[in-house]
């Protein structure tokens, strides 16, 4: 190849494994160190960079296991850039698009739906991939009582027809008539009686309480029944507040967000149920590696519990949350594991963000058990003394390890939105970007990009592949096809009344 | 417990402390400042108040008519000690409502003035409350305040008899930089930090250390409300400081144990840096003159000789008697104040003669009444004489 070309693909591949990277971290919020329109700004030109120069790379990369935030905005960009997709890629992006939307949380979907019409985005296949959408919807019903105004704004935007009373439920609302489906019918008497609201879903249910005036103890003890999972786990603080107690089945929360709930808790509450929640996580872990798995060997993390840990106000403690529900994952698949962290706490459990960041000294410690891998979990900044886990990652890859028994690799679940990607330590050390440590069997296998060695014909490779598998997995046009994930968001009646 | 007492020049070691790397915002750089030793028998605690004026009273009783400090106040710090070496707890809000001390004036709805006794009040056996900052700040306004003493004919009615009264100087609140407030949301405390070190695009700005971890902890962001010299502001313009990463040589390193070994020589250089940026202030000589004297720790003020070439800074200290710094607080003068004290300085030495002062400045008295209106301090001299002056030295 001459050196143009070389250099053309270099470019290329370095270019990609950044944009990959930052949509594995970034989510346009504030970190700790960086603001959140600084984020914003950044992101949103490694997106339109990406788009214009390397299209059809920019669509597989939905495949790529990344984030939802970046997953909604390659849908949306896409989309409002139709035109411009070769004709021979019109097909495949159509599918990624479509399966990609319907993999997507429901909240998170219909947003997508909604910023369609904010933008003004309404060429035919935007209205195709949106019938397509709600075509694949378990039960209209319940979205259209639940997401009622994004769903509304979607259908009046692609001027659909939806089947039964479902347009003038969402047009003319529940003071116009008397509706034959159940769920829609309890929406209308919820508003004029307060008894028949605990059978709609809690965040239509709140706002109907606070007109009726119910006393919010009350009210959640009531609705209790109809809370998912995730709204369980957010209310723990709250209910306890209101002198209740909501059950939640700590083992069928997600990794992170459960290791964020355990450090969002007090010391003292941490110390007393250490073995319950100790268990949870630890089922927690398995329960995510039966989703992707990679049987590793004897693995060292070493994790950042620095003061930076503790985020920012719109992600508070997640980088420590990430570090923590690491230590559990690496600790279910690994055949040997030890965790070094910076500031050894009493138990994983117990750790705080707090303190200065030493991070070459748990990096030398994990060296010494000379272990095959050492996964780093750290924001990358490092100041004490700076440079110093650069200084050793070179030495160590140049002087002391040169034929690589040892691997090392940095997961950085912050953005660093100056850089455009996640801050790195050191140039001998791949630097991977995750939001939940569960991507990091995604981002284990992903890591040998970042560390510049392979062809980009190989990053093509892997980026087709996940897409074969991701279309595989969920066949277009097929109803009720949801991944598990966004089923669970939905109750179990409503998936029986569509049934009936 | 003593009051006052003669100055003396001394030299301000860190004994006991230790610096650690730096962590860098934009052109600040803050060095962390630990301490391994902590007995805990001297405890800071801060007490806000949130008057926009207070006024200190430095003679006399409350109320009374005297010499009076004013100044925005916004906190400050409660000192208590035992002098048995014993733990102390530190002053708890329970103890004392902070409302009731000195007196709190309110005019109509937005202003209010808060009247405090004294920079240094002693409020119980092994308590006492001082003003930071403001305690060295007072100080040198009061430094060379009385005016000439023997009544040369150039000096004004006024200089003569109202001496340098009154006297004001302008500094920056650490709220004029943005750069700083981040710098102090993002910085990393260490578990056994006491202070901090402040540079300003690689310029000692400001030393403040505590005697207890816990005291720094609860006081760093207090950091924010107290006032700094006037380089926060102006080289705030100026572009990001570099990390000043330091790096390992190859050659050195050929095991697992030469590479920890040359990660502490890292550590290490580094507080040796430190310690030679900050040399302006920590091991210089300085002028001290103690203010109180309690159990085994000496309060004092102290500055530094006041050449105008080099960096001058002045501020407050708390020794324990075998010369640890307890606490510690430096405002960096800028390069106008330490011009004007120079020349006060100066003038004294000169018995307020001008011809005498200039011939030891070796320079001419209409040159020296100049320097003396470009200082500001124009209104000390008869308006006939400055004029006369300033044209002789125009047509020169």
């Amino acid at each position: 190849m001459d050196i143009v070309g070389a250099r053309a693909e270099q470019v290329a591949r370095e270019d990609l494994v950044m944009f990959v990277n930052a949509c594995f971290s970034c989510t346009g919020q504030r970190e700790f160190y960086n603001d959140g329109r600084g984020q914003a700004v950044s992101i949103e030109f490694l997106h339109a960079y990406i788009l214009g120069n390397y299209r059809r790379l920019y669509t597989r990369t939905l495949a790529a296991g990344i984030n939802h935030f970046n997953q909604a905005q390659i849908i949306l960009n896409l989309l409002a850039s139709g035109k411009q997709t070769p004709s021979a890629d019109r097909h495949e992006e159509g599918a990624l698009i479509a399966a990609a939307l319907r993999a997507l949380p429901p909240q998170r979907a219909y947003r997508v739906l909604d910023v369609l019409r904010e933008r003004r985005i309404n060429n035919r296949r935007s209205r195709a991939i949106v019938r397509e959408f709600l075509k694949g919807r378990a039960d209209l019903h319940f979205d259209a009582v639940k997401y009622r105004s994004k769903l509304r704004a979607a259908v009046a935007h692609t001027h659909l027809k939806l089947p039964g009373e479902l347009n003038p439920f969402l047009f003319h609302g529940w003071r116009k008539r008397v509706f034959q489906a159940p769920l829609l019918e309890t929406f209308r008497k919820a508003h004029y009686d307060a008894s028949a609201l605990f059978e709609l879903p809690y965040t239509v249910a709140e706002g109907l309480a606070a007109k009726h005036q119910l006393p919010r103890d009350v009210f959640l003890r009531k609705i209790e029944p109809r809370l998912t999972a995730a709204e369980r786990l957010r209310l723990q603080g709250s209910a306890t507040r209101a002198q209740g107690a909501i059950a939640l089945d700590l083992g069928r929360t997600p990794l992170t967000r459960l290791a964020l709930y355990v450090l969002s808790l007090p010391l003292e509450v941490r110390r007393e149920r250490l073995a319950e929640l100790h268990t949870a996580l630890e089922q927690a872990a398995v329960n995510s590696l039966r989703r992707a798995s990679v049987p590793l060997g004897r693995v060292a993390a070493v994790l950042d519990n620095s003061y930076s840990a503790s985020g920012s106000s719109e992600k508070r403690r997640r980088p420590l949350g990430v570090a923590l529900a690491a230590h559990y994952l690496l600790a279910a698949t690994a055949r040997e594991y030890r965790a070094f962290w910076m500031h050894p706490p009493e138990h994983p459990l117990l750790s705080r963000a707090r303190g200065q960041t030493d991070l070459a000294t748990p990096l030398l410690d994990a060296l010494d058990w000379m272990p095959e891998l050492v996964v780093v979990v750290s924001d990358g900044y490092d100041n004490d003394p700076p440079n110093a886990v650069a200084e050793v990652t070179r030495l160590f890859r140049t002087k002391l390890d040169p034929a690589r028994r040892t691997t090392i690799i940095h997961a950085n679940p912050v953005f660093a939105s100056e850089l455009y990607a996640p801050r790195g330590i050191g140039t001998h050390v791949p630097t991977v970007g995750v939001r939940d440590a569960e991507d990091l069997p995604t981002v284990l296998g992903f890591a040998r990009f970042a560390e510049g060695a392979s062809p980009l014909a190989e990053l093509e490779d892997y980026l087709a592949a996940r897409v074969r598998r991701m279309l595989e997995h969920s066949p277009r046009g097929h109803a009720g096809t949801e991944p598990p994930r966004a089923r669970s968001e939905l109750p179990e009646e409503s998936l029986d009344e569509e049934v009936a | 417990m003593k009051e006052g007492g003669k100055s003396a020049v001394r030299r301000l070691p860190l004994t006991g402390l230790r610096l650690a790397p730096s962590q860098v915002w934009g052109s600040i750089r803050l060095v962390p400042v630990l301490r391994d030793d902590i007995p805990g028998d001297l405890r800071i605690t801060r007490r806000s108040y949130d008057e926009d004026v207070s006024v200190v009273s430095l003679q006399g009783g409350l109320m009374e008519p005297g010499l009076h400090y004013v100044s925005y106040v916004p906190h400050g710090l409660v000192v208590d000690w035992d002098d048995k070496g014993a733990a102390v707890t530190p002053e708890t809000r329970l103890r004392k409502p902070e409302a009731k001390e000195g007196k709190s004036l309110k005019h109509g709805p937005f202003s209010s003035t808060r009247v405090l006794h004294r920079m240094v009040h002693r409020e119980d056996k092994n308590r006492l409350r001082l003003l930071p900052m403001h305690l060295t700040m007072e100080g040198f306004l009061a430094l060379y305040f009385g005016g000439p003493q023997v009544a040369w004919s150039e000096y004004s009615q006024e200089a003569l008899s109202q001496g340098l009264n009154p006297r004001s100087e302008w500094t920056s609140s650490g709220w004029a930089s943005a750069a700083f407030a981040e710098a102090l949301r993002i910085f990393e405390l260490h578990e056994r930090q006491v202070g901090v070190l402040i540079f300003q695009a690689d310029a000692l700005l400001s030393c403040a250390i505590v005697s207890h971890p816990e005291d720094y902890r609860a006081l760093h962001r207090a950091l924010l409300e107290d006032f700094y010299g006037d380089l926060l502001v102006q080289y705030g313009f100026l572009g990001d400081v570099p990390v000043l990463g330091t790096g390992v040589e190859d050659a050195s390193v050929n095991s697992m144990r030469d590479l920890r070994a040359a990660i502490e020589r890292m550590r290490a250089d580094w507080a040796d840096f430190m310690g030679f940026m900050a040399e302006g202030i920590i091991g210089a000589e300085v002028i001290t003159s103690p203010l109180y004297e309690a159990g085994p720790f000496h309060l004092q003020r102290f500055i530094t000789g006041l050449s105008p070439s080099e960096e001058n800074h002045m501020g407050e200290a708390i020794l324990r008697g075998d010369g640890t710094v307890e606490y510690l607080k430096t405002y960096r003068l800028s390069a106008a104040q330490t011009r004007r004290a120079y020349l006060l300085k100066q003038l004294a030495q000169g018995g307020w003669s001008l011809e005498r002062t200039a011939e030891h400045l070796k320079t001419t008295r209409d040159e020296l009444i100049v320097r003396l209106r470009n200082a500001g301090f124009g209104y000390l001299l008869k308006e006939h004489v400055l004029k006369a002056a300033e044209t002789r030295h125009a047509r020169r």
